[in-house]
């Protein structure tokens, strides 16, 4: 309980392990956010260039689901195996995910006038 | 309660679930985000199934509505604002208050410019009589994005409090779980926004 | 620091404070307890009023209007503000106890859900005495609603808003306690059935709210801001608030009927003194129902002329939901067969739960026939079914568990032989009531209707229902007579009250101090008390730690405020329709106090307090004597 904790000095080694994995880890995220900004172009791109509506709709609605796991996998560090009980939250997204599926086909099936 | 003095070789790799408070924060602010991915697809849904949807001879649509130019611009910024807060929370692993302040603050400067671009798009759309009480889809429309922006204005509040409150004692594992929260609340609102731009901006010019 | 250490005699300003500002769940299961009973006493007086209308044809003794607000008040508040608290009451009061916590995960959320909760519910209710009661029914369709003159609607929307806000918090903070909090040993396999459904019903809350907030947003703006979502004439859809609605409102009655079946889960075993039968299929089942529970809301729209199509989807989705739950009945079944059975008091309402609510399960799957159901349809045979349910399922649960529990939450008993009493008089009441109006509803009789023309059947059939809710009403009485004299009973003063507790709760001698476990339990095996009985542990515990400081939370009066705020702001849009001109600005000052308290939560840092051992020692001294509780 609380949140006071054992206060422990990393030793030399493990401080510049830390500090290193630290850099990779950020420069990772840097290459993410770069394919992110090129799929929002490409999303942008395909729609100015006038394909058509029958490829450009499932085309960007799969960018849209790329870059979304990108943000909630690398961004919000769901990939981090040492997230606490981070397997029981990534149910609980993919459950949430799940359960919004049939309501948006209801709402774009059975609901018409 | 007395203070812990950190170094930066004492300080955890994980100062956000270094306690068991920071444990409990860090599953409680997913688990309230799974509960805000419903929340969002319920009004999602609802704009679908009313978009352009309006009274008999009504002329506004999504395609003679919406404008790409200033829906990429903002995507652009809230996009970049989620990798500065990305940045704030690399400093804030380094036990350096001053890289997460300055992040965070760009962060924020971001996400009023973004905020900034959807008043004046508003502002705009009710000028031209698309006001919130026009019809089913300008009510939809306004609901959608301005959910979106309601969620940015709190973001906005909540990570400035945490600059004000914290830029001058430092970081310790008290404000760390705070501070990470807050980072993780602002990449979800990125997330909701990406399927904003894509569905209600780029698929309504499709028509 | 808190109440360690203080005296025994308070003042009532003293304890008054205590509870406004308390943070501790078992204050809060009891508060959450006694307004669910308040509630449950309101509502069912309105359903009360409503049997004595129906008692004999073309009855005059309350009005068509007050007869629609009745039926509305009485759905509603039974669902949200009845059996929603009454269970939160036992999540609160248990859960911590059966995982080996000292706390909730956020007890401060845990008392802005419950001043949320209970200001939306007073809110709902000022309705009656300022110009009307909300009279579109509990599912408050937008077709109707949306024309339904004066205020009643607003408070409906505005009091279930702030109230679902509040549900929603405490379900998400039942869900971080059960992730991060269990002690250790507790592995996800090990938690008693109470926890699984807890744990899986605050789940549905978690996803089957924000639904309802918007629908209610929807129907917010619609109403008093001049929105078009459910206006035809201007583009929007009625349809869309019945989707919305039942998106919610079928995983609302997994939500109350899963914690029920996790309190007969616990029942059962400690009575039929036998291991709980098929466990992990127990747990699959509560994971599998409310899985299924969201995939088939739209089996309440059969008729709404969604096509061939969906109908058959949900029919078929519907019909699945069976299968787990009869799994579950067999379960608790076969956990009573062969066991050495004692018939108490909380054994003698699962006995009686188990045949009532099956009966509710098999008419469910009848109208899960869309065929079917077009004859069904908006008849009594809705009305028996849901209430076999609800009151042969959830409310059995509460009553049993009062009993069941009662020692533990308040160190009292409830009389044995006043609740045998009770339950006959309220299970009788309850048949007589509802099984007859099966036969209503097949014979014709719709429901929703204040009165009845002489001569087509259903005369004697309404009267003996109307004969069984006044005995449904002796039941509840004797039931709130036994809670008044259990003020009298000595104290209980002892571990394992039942004396075959098999979860966690029971290795806790009464009265549970503030800090729950003085040492943090270690789970050795499923139904640890049981375990540590069986090798002879007189504590009925092992210790995972050495006695320390234990750290707990501070107190607090900003939930209170917080709540107050947004009870204050749902006043300025009440009444904005009316063009007052202090609409916009009460709206902003609720607001405002609201953002300034959470503000306040935010900057000021709250660390809790330590309770040192010595401290420890003596309050163990102060409230079992000398020596301890070893």
């Amino acid at each position: 309980m609380g949140h006071h904790t054992e206060v422990q000095a990393k030793s030399k080694a493990q401080y510049e392990y830390d500090r290193h994995h630290n850099a990779v880890h950020m420069r990772k995220q840097v290459i993410n956010f770069a394919i992110m900004i090129f799929l929002t172009f490409l999303a942008f791109a395909v729609v100015v260039a006038g394909f058509s509506p029958m490829f450009i709709k499932p085309f960007i609605l799969l960018l849209a689901g790329i870059q979304v796991v990108l943000q909630l996998y690398s961004f919000m560090h769901m990939d981090d195996k040492n997230g606490h009980h981070i397997g029981v939250i990534s149910t609980y997204v993919w459950s949430g995910a799940m359960i919004i599926f049939p309501v948006f086909l209801a709402f774009v099936t059975v609901v018409w006038w | 309660m007395e203070e812990t003095k950190f170094t930066p070789q004492s300080w955890p790799n994980h100062p956000e679930q270094a306690t068991a408070e920071g444990k409990n924060k860090f599953v409680g602010i997913w688990i309230f985000i799974c509960s805000d991915i419903v929340l969002f697809a319920s009004v999602f849904a609802t704009y679908l199934s009313l978009r352009n949807k309006g009274p008999a001879g009504m002329e506004f649509t999504t395609q003679s509505l919406f404008e790409l130019p200033l829906a990429f611009v903002m995507t652009m910024l809230l996009l970049t604002s989620s990798l500065t807060s990305v940045y704030a929370m690399y400093h804030m692993k380094n036990y350096n208050i001053k890289g997460v302040i300055t992040w965070m603050s760009i962060t924020v400067l971001l996400g009023l410019g973004f905020l900034g671009l959807e008043i004046y798009e508003f502002y705009h759309y009710v000028h031209i009589g698309f006001g919130y009480t026009q019809s089913a889809f300008s009510s939809a429309f306004f609901t959608l994005v301005g959910t979106h922006g309601l969620h940015v204005i709190i973001g906005l509040v909540w990570i400035t409090a945490l600059i004000v409150r914290n830029a001058k004692r430092g970081l310790n594992l008290y404000n760390a779980p705070k501070f990470y929260a807050a980072s993780i609340y602002w990449h979800f609102i990125d997330v909701v926004w990406v399927f904003i731009f894509t569905v209600v901006y780029l698929m309504g010019v499709l028509g | 620091m808190s109440s360690v250490a203080v005296s025994n005699k308070k003042g009532f300003g003293a304890v008054l404070w205590d509870y406004l500002t308390t943070v501790d769940h078992k204050k809060l299961g009891i508060m959450y307890l006694f307004a669910g009973v308040l509630f449950f006493a309101i509502a069912g007086v309105e359903a009360l009023l409503m049997r004595i209308q129906l008692m004999v044809p073309n009855n005059d003794f309350i009005s068509a209007g007050l007869f629609n607000e009745l039926l509305t008040m009485h759905g509603t508040t039974m669902l949200f503000l009845a059996a929603t608290p009454l269970l939160f009451g036992f999540m609160n009061a248990i859960v911590p106890l059966q995982i080996g916590a000292r706390d909730v995960a956020f007890p401060f959320l845990n008392s802005l859900g419950f001043w949320l909760f209970f200001l939306g519910a007073i809110f709902l209710h000022l309705s009656f005495f300022m110009g009307g009661a909300p009279d579109a029914g509990w599912t408050s369709y937008a077709s109707l609603s949306l024309y339904s003159p004066g205020h009643g609607i607003d408070f409906y929307v505005l009091g279930l808003q702030i109230s679902g806000a509040g549900t929603l918090i405490s379900g998400i903070n039942f869900i971080v306690t059960i992730i991060t909090m269990r002690a250790p040993g507790m592995t996800f396999m090990r938690m008693p059935l109470f926890t699984w459904t807890t744990l899986i019903s605050s789940t549905l809350i978690l996803f089957a709210f924000p639904p309802l907030t918007v629908g209610l947003f929807f129907m917010l703006v619609d109403r008093m801001f001049g929105a078009n979502f459910f206006d035809h004439t201007m583009g929007g859809n009625t349809i869309i608030w019945e989707h919305l609605f039942w998106i919610f409102g079928h995983p609302e009655v997994y939500i109350l009927v899963l914690p029920a079946f996790g309190l007969f889960s616990e029942i059962i075993p400690v009575f039929a003194r036998k291991r709980l039968f098929g466990y992990s299929s127990m747990v699959f089942a509560t994971i599998l129902i409310g899985f299924l529970g969201f995939m088939v809301w739209a089996h309440h729209m059969f008729t709404v002329g969604m096509g061939p199509t969906a109908n058959a989807i949900f029919a078929i989705a519907t019909m699945a939901i069976g299968v787990p739950t009869g799994m579950k009945v067999f379960n608790w079944i076969l956990t009573i067969w062969g066991g050495s059975i004692k018939v108490t008091v909380p054994m003698l309402y699962a006995l009686g739960f188990i045949p009532s609510f099956v009966a509710g399960g098999v008419t469910g799957v009848m109208m899960a026939m869309a065929p079917l159901d077009y004859q069904l349809h908006d008849s009594y045979f809705i009305v028996a079914h849901f209430h076999y349910v609800i009151v042969g399922g959830i409310v059995t649960a509460i009553f049993g568990s009062m009993h069941y529990y009662w020692p533990i939450m308040f160190n009292r008993t409830l009389s044995e032989k006043l609740g045998v009493w009770t339950f006959w008089v309220f299970f009788i009441g309850f048949h007589l009531t509802f099984f007859l109006q099966h036969f209503l509803g097949l014979m014709g009789m719709p429901r929703r209707v204040f009165t009845f023309q002489a001569d087509q059947g259903w005369d004697l059939y309404n009267y003996i229902s109307s004969i069984g809710a006044i005995m449904m009403a002796v039941g509840v009485v004797l039931l709130v007579i036994n809670v008044l004299l259990s003020i009298k009973t000595p104290p209980v003063n002892r571990r394992d009250y039942w004396g075959d507790g098999r979860s966690l709760e029971w290795s806790i001698q009464t009265p549970v101090p503030f800090y729950n476990f003085k040492q943090t339990p270690l789970v050795r095996g499923f139904d640890p008390c049981w375990l540590e009985k069986q090798e002879g542990n007189k504590e009925m515990m092992t210790y995972a730690e050495p006695l320390g400081d234990i750290h707990m939370p501070n107190n607090s009066i900003l939930p209170l405020i917080m709540s107050i705020g947004l009870f204050v702001a749902a006043f300025g849009a009440l009444y904005h329709p009316d063009g007052v001109s202090w609409s916009v600005p009460v709206i902003v000052i609720g607001l405002g106090i609201t953002v300034l308290a959470m503000i306040t939560r935010s900057v000021k840092d709250d660390h809790g307090f330590h309770v040192h051992v010595e401290e420890v020692i003596a309050e163990e001294q102060r409230l079992y004597g000398k020596g301890g509780n070893k």
